[in-house]
């Protein structure tokens, strides 16, 4: 059963209801999906062409765009090492041949375990803090083969539980617009005039004439 | 004190004018009540209590640049929106990640509330009904901090209904990415922002303005241009355009990496700030690693033609900076000290920009794959002289004519001013050529040194797999 379940029904309805037109969710439901079942399956997009009113080609074919979706299984972990140009400069490769090592994998593979999926990423916006890594999206900085081996060691044991949620989740925290704050959406044809406080402050400065 | 655990790369030293980033000293500085003990949202209570005309006249008086690449005046793209079309859309560009670049993901971080007073007062100016705050996907923290700002500014009446309690409403609705570069072009975050695979669109029409999300009018501004305003709506224009210059006016964000001491984002000032200052200077870089040489440097993201020690003094003024054969781009410079191995540094760029093709355009996704290929050999020892023109010959296909570069007086080279022509839709393309270009154009020496440096393969005469 990978369809989205009905707690996250509820979740993707209320995300498709912020945009005046449903397939704008599309990224942020394959999200929901991806972080309910590890990867985004072929049901999900199914459930999720259902749910924005788009054929399952069309959200495919959106997914596979995306460098964050998977489409099968990874580790619990994925490490995502930044070889591009600053990191590289500051010795990114030797860290990347270090994890194959440490992991006993290749770039892209997964640890005998299933813990962590080793992956080379391209420029994560750190590059002050070279060469930096990502696990499930959390940053780490400045490493050295050293510091990994305990990085590694400490996500295995799930020391670092607290911080580092598994493949799949980003963001913990949803943002809800509640109902009586809320201007809520229109449909982009539905509306033929200047907002409010445009016409009106126009109208207040073109009165004197 | 100039460093701070929590925000972490972030360096004040020294005593400029902070603009953007005067929070960030403030380890709550993310937090609705911080925000409002600090000056939070008297800027958009200043926009309120005048005619949105009147903050748009303001914006564009003090010449606000866009910080996210093109450097477009704000006030301007505002102003390009057709008459009468409604309704209007402003979507905010957070998906930072050209590389080198480290400075939104630090505003969504630090100061999220700053960036959501920015978007209210542009949406406020240019009567945009909704706003869509794009953040890149990897961005699990900027994420956070941003649904929770929102949810906070919602509960606390500064964004939705009847604003503070005026005819002003609008929802700030967050979206996020999930993973692809080139979803930083603005045609191509708005397709990725309608569900779609993030191809960029055909121009014209050359700004969203004009056509948009769901084809209507749309503002695309990046975070770091929005994160001006709330400082500007309370200082006003002429405090703004005094720091600076009058082509590059206010502050900027500016991340300095590679080789050098203390690597770091800073607030420099604009149009005025030097690549010495910020490489040598003792408020910033503090020089090259172990007292190296400084060999070349990225002036303005991975995208940007290299500059070499000749165009240190240079200020950080784009016009300046354009005619000298680069551009300022995203605020991003990486320095490579006299050890760097030129061709192996231009392939770690130019293998970025091939992966990060779109796919759409065939000189970018044959001529970007390509470039990557002869490079990657040539960089392995396996390359011939031929590959050197070769790569010439494929970046003509993208960029054809005359590439911007550096001045060299050792080469007896000239510069050739920025921009460049070229056969694709958006700027990835061109950005897989750029450090191609630059690092045979300055340094193509060392590419020869490879060549030279190839070892004969002895060929075995013994059939393989004969027994």
């Amino acid at each position: 059963m990978s369809r989205l379940t009905e707690a996250n029904v509820i979740v993707a309805k209320e995300i498709i209801g912020r945009y005046p037109k449903a397939r704008s969710a599309t990224i942020p439901l394959l999200h929901l999906s991806q972080q309910q079942n590890g990867y985004v399956t072929n049901e999900a997009m199914v459930h999720i062409a259902e749910l924005v009113g788009a054929t399952s080609a069309q959200i495919l074919g959106s997914a596979t765009f995306y460098e964050m979706f998977k489409f099968e299984p990874v580790g619990k972990y994925l490490l995502n090492i930044c070889g591009t140009m600053s990191c590289a400069l500051m010795g990114a490769e030797d860290l990347i041949r270090h994890a194959e090592q440490k992991l006993g994998v290749r770039v892209g593979g997964t640890s005998a375990d299933g813990m962590v999926t080793l992956e080379r990423a391209e420029c994560q916006a750190a590059c002050t803090e070279a060469p930096c890594l990502q696990a499930n999206y959390r940053f780490r900085y400045r490493m050295t083969p050293e510091a990994l081996d305990t990085f590694i060691d400490d996500l295995v044991a799930g020391r670092l539980d607290g911080e580092i949620p598994p493949h799949g989740t980003v963001a913990r925290v949803r943002q809800h617009i509640p109902a009586e704050r809320g201007v809520g959406v229109f449909a982009p044809d539905a509306v033929e005039s200047a907002p409010l406080w445009v016409s009106t402050a126009a109208a207040t400065t073109e009165a004197p004439k | 004190m100039s460093t701070y655990p929590w925000a972490v790369g972030y360096i004040d030293d020294g005593d400029r004018p902070k603009v953007v980033t005067s929070r960030f000293h403030l380890e709550d500085s993310y937090t609705l009540e911080r925000f409002l003990a600090t000056g939070g949202y008297e800027g958009l209570k200043s926009a309120l209590g005048r005619p949105p005309t009147a903050v748009h006249d303001d914006v564009k008086a003090a010449t606000v640049l866009g910080r996210g690449g093109a450097g477009f005046p704000a006030g301007t793209k505002w102003g390009l929106t057709p008459q009468g079309v409604w309704p209007r859309y402003l979507v905010v560009n957070g998906d930072e990640s050209e590389p080198g670049t480290y400075k939104d993901r630090l505003l969504m971080e630090r100061d999220p509330h700053q960036l959501i007073e920015g978007c209210l007062i542009a949406a406020y100016a240019a009567g945009l009904s909704q706003c869509f705050l794009y953040i890149r996907g990897e961005m699990a923290l900027a994420q956070e901090r941003v649904a929770t700002a929102l949810n906070e500014a919602y509960a606390a009446g500064y964004v939705g209904k009847n604003i503070l309690g005026t005819d002003f409403s609008i929802d700030i609705v967050m979206h996020w990415g999930a993973g692809a570069y080139v979803v930083g072009e603005e045609t191509a975050l708005i397709e990725s922002l309608e569900g779609n695979r993030g191809e960029p669109r055909l121009k014209p029409p050359f700004f969203p303005a004009a056509v948009g999300l769901y084809g209507r009018p749309t503002i695309v501004n990046n975070v770091e241009t929005l994160a001006n305003l709330p400082w500007l709506m309370v200082n006003g224009p002429a405090a703004y355009t005094a720091i600076g210059t009058a082509t590059s006016p206010g502050t900027r964000m500016v991340a300095v990496s590679g080789h050098v001491n203390r690597p770091g984002v800073y607030e420099i000032i604009n149009g005025t700030t030097t690549f010495r200052d910020l490489i040598y200077g003792d408020e910033f870089c503090q020089g090259i690693r172990d007292g190296n040489e400084l060999k070349a440097f990225v002036p303005g993201g991975g995208s940007a033609p290299w500059f070499i020690p000749e165009q240190l003094d240079l200020p950080f003024e784009g016009k300046l900076i354009g005619a000298a054969g680069s551009m300022l781009g995203s605020g991003a410079i990486i320095v490579m000290d006299h050890t760097t191995d030129i061709p192996a540094a231009a392939l770690t760029l130019t293998r970025f920009y091939a992966q990060e093709s779109c796919g759409q355009c065939t000189p970018c996704r044959e001529g970007g794959t390509w470039l990557e290929r002869v490079l990657h050999r040539v960089v392995e020892g396996l390359g011939t002289h031929a590959d050197l023109d070769q790569m010439f010959e494929i970046g003509e296909s993208i960029c054809p004519g005359t590439f911007p570069h550096a001045a060299s007086t050792e080469l007896g080279l000239a510069a050739a001013p920025f921009p460049y022509k070229m056969t694709t839709i958006c700027f990835v393309g061109p950005s897989a050529y750029a450090p191609v270009h630059s690092a045979l154009t300055l340094f193509r020496s060392e590419f020869e040194a490879k060549i030279v440096e190839r070892k004969r393969i002895p060929v075995s005469a013994e059939t393989v797999g004969a027994h």
